[in-house]
C-alpha cells in the first residue's frame, strides 16, 4: 500500500483507522510521523499557517519520493497524508507511516521520505503572525542539508 | 501562445497567478531571460535564487527543456512544506 492525499481536513481522527490497515503479512514495524504547527517562528507568536500547493503534482512529486525509498528499503507501506489551506497552532500538518518487517528500514525510509518530503513537494508556507503581520516562509538551508545525507545511487 | 502559472510568494509580488503570452520558440532558459528582460522588478523577482523548480504540462523539469506553443508552464518558488 503506497499512497498520497493532500487534504484540507484534519487527519488525526483517520490515525487508528490507517494504524490498521498499513498492517500486512510479516510487518514487524510501524514508524509513523506526525508533523504539527508551532505556536511561533524565531520568537515571533503565531497566529496560524496557510500552505499553498501546486495540485496534480504535489501528489506526483511525494509518489516519485515513496517509490524511491521503496526501491532503497524494503519496506511495505508507506502513506503521506498532508494538510493545505488554513492551519491553527498546535493542528497536525502531515503524516507519514511507514510498515517493514524490522525497525531500521521503516525508521530510516520514513526520515528519509520527511527529507525529501520538505525540500522536494511544491508546498509553499506563508505565516501569519499575532501581530497581524504575514510573511512567506523562506526555504531553509538545514533542510536541504539535510537531505544530503542520504547518498543514495541516482 | 503558452500560459505561465505562478505559485507562493511569486504569485503575491507579480501580483499575477497566470498569463498568456506569445511564444514562437526556444526552451525554458530562454523564457526565464525573455521574463527578466521585461524589468529590474522582473528580474529581480525571478532571480536564480527565488526559483526552485519549473513544471511544463504539469511535469516537473530538472534541466533545460523545449517550450512549445500551447504548453502550460509553471515557475515554482523554493518549496516550504513538511
Amino acid at each position: 500500500m503506497f499512497w498520497v492525499k493532500i487534504q484540507e481536513s484534519p487527519f488525526d481522527a483517520e490515525i487508528p483507522v490507517l494504524d490498521q490497515q498499513i498492517q500486512i503479512n510479516n510487518c514487524g514495524a510501524i514508524v509513523s510521523f506526525k508533523g504539527i504547527v508551532r505556536g511561533y517562528d524565531e520568537q515571533e507568536p503565531l497566529s496560524h499557517l496557510y500552505l499553498e500547493h501546486f495540485p496534480g503534482v504535489t501528489e506526483q512529486e511525494i509518489e516519485r519520493i515513496l517509490q524511491q525509498a521503496k526501491e532503497y528499503w524494503p519496506i511495505e507501506s508507506a502513506i503521506v497524508i498532508h494538510r493545505v489551506g488554513r492551519l491553527n497552532i498546535g493542528e497536525s500538518i502531515v503524516l507519514v507511516m511507514v510498515a517493514a518487517s524490522h525497525r531500521k528500514a521503516a525508521f530510516e525510509a520514513s526520515q528519509f521520505i520527511m527529507d525529501y518530503l520538505k525540500t522536494e513537494a511544491p508546498f509553499w508556507k506563508k505565516e501569519f503572525f499575532q501581530n497581524e503581520t504575514s510573511r512567506w516562509v523562506k526555504a531553509k538551508e538545514s533542510d536541504i542539508e539535510q537531505k544530503k545525507r542520504w547518498q543514495l545511487p541516482s | 501562445m503558452i500560459k505561465i502559472r505562478y505559485f507562493g510568494f511569486l504569485k503575491e509580488i507579480l501580483n499575477l497567478e497566470e498569463e498568456q503570452i506569445e511564444w514562437p520558440q526556444g526552451d525554458s532558459q530562454a523564457l526565464l531571460t525573455y521574463l527578466r528582460s521585461r524589468s529590474d522588478f522582473w528580474a529581480e523577482s525571478l532571480s536564480e535564487q527565488n526559483i526552485f523548480r519549473l513544471a511544463i504540462n504539469q511535469k516537473i523539469i530538472y534541466q533545460t527543456s523545449p517550450i512549445s506553443s500551447g504548453d502550460e508552464v509553471a515557475i515554482l518558488p523554493p518549496v516550504t512544506g513538511g
